[in-house]
């Protein structure tokens, strides 16, 4: 189980300094730690696109932000990411929730996500590890992988 | 006001502001300033100027001015929402001239009904302003530059067909460096 403590602990600890967010009903309760934390600043954009969008221009101003958003909004934002990714050529960090994935496994699910996360994200050409159920060492390692990575990568969570 | 005679104004009255321009914008400006402070956002996603804007008044603390379209900003209307939750130092002018320029000229949804004035305002911008002629611009640029956090300024322009597609003054590795440069130095 991840405790949002937790989970927002090692985000600051892999020295993000924003976090661009539109939360899921899987990461919404990481927003008190979010809010709380000193070494973190809390952007609450509109839309998706709009996310990566604000995360780009960190960049350009020499932060290190985090988007954090549910797969429905990635898929929304694909114009946003490529042109921050394969135009600017920015190190966009992305975790982002892939509903219903545990039920899209065991097979009792109809939601379209999960089926189309993966191969969405390579087809923009963006790495990725995908965690099937967030533990606090996976997660743990998966955002300092984030971090320690040069060019965009995502995590993505199994929801 | 024409497109160039709405930017005079701007370049007379930025200070040491970053500019970031976007579409038809883009093909006027490095013709009025082309320093590391300019920024042509292109190659673009098509409404995320005045997003790219805010990032970076954020990170940096230093102010900006991102010039945007109305077909531009009507694809990203919530980031009016987030600049008014978000104080930093940015200005967003907004360009209209009721067209897709950059394709053809085409109208955009609303042209000339969409009160863009009271968009802002309703979004939470406490100061916005609104020009449809070049001398009540150059007029109002003083006070809409001394004020304190994210401004929003209206500039009703003609629209003009048969413009080019516009190329940015350098690739954007290069920029970017310029930008980061400038920052550092």
């Amino acid at each position: 189980m991840l405790e949002p403590a937790a989970a927002v602990g090692h985000i600051a600890a892999a020295g993000f300094t924003h976090v661009v967010w539109i939360p899921d009903s899987a990461v919404g309760p990481w927003e008190p730690a979010l809010v709380s934390n000193p070494q973190l600043k809390l952007i609450r954009p509109c839309r998706e696109g709009e996310a990566i969008g604000i995360a780009a221009g960190l960049m350009l101003g020499m932060a290190r932000p985090l988007v954090v958003i549910q797969c429905t909004g990635l898929f929304e934002a694909g114009d946003s990411l490529r042109n921050v990714v394969h135009d600017l050529h920015l190190p966009l960090k992305l975790i982002v929730g892939v509903r219903s994935y545990a039920a899209h496994r065991a097979g009792k699910s109809v939601d379209s996500c999960p089926v189309y996360m993966e191969p969405v994200l390579t087809a923009w050409k963006v790495p990725y590890t995908l965690l099937a159920d967030s533990n606090v060492a996976g997660f743990a390692a998966g955002v300092r992988e984030l971090a320690g990575t040069a060019g965009a990568r995502a995590l993505l969570l199994g929801e | 006001m024409t497109h160039r005679e709405a930017l005079e104004v701007l370049a007379a009255h930025r200070g040491d502001r970053v500019v970031l321009t976007t579409m038809g914008s883009i093909e006027l400006w490095p013709a009025i300033s082309d320093t590391p402070l300019d920024f042509a956002y292109l190659p673009s996603s098509m409404g995320q100027g005045v997003s790219l804007g805010l990032g970076f008044a954020l990170a940096t603390g230093r102010g900006v001015v991102a010039v945007t379209g109305d077909g531009s900003l009507l694809m990203n209307l919530g980031c009016l929402v987030t600049v008014a939750n978000h104080p930093a130092p940015l200005t967003v002018l907004l360009i209209d001239n009721g067209l897709y320029e950059v394709t053809g000229g085409q109208d955009v949804a609303g042209a000339g009904r969409t009160d863009f004035g009271s968009l802002a305002r309703a979004a939470g911008i406490a100061r916005v302003y609104e020009f449809d002629d070049a001398e009540a611009w150059r007029r109002g640029a003083v006070e809409v530059f001394n004020g304190a956090g994210p401004a929003f300024v209206w500039l009703k322009v003609l629209g003009e067909h048969g413009k080019k597609t516009p190329t940015a003054p350098r690739p954007m590795a290069e920029q970017i460096r310029r930008l980061q440069s400038a920052l550092a130095g």
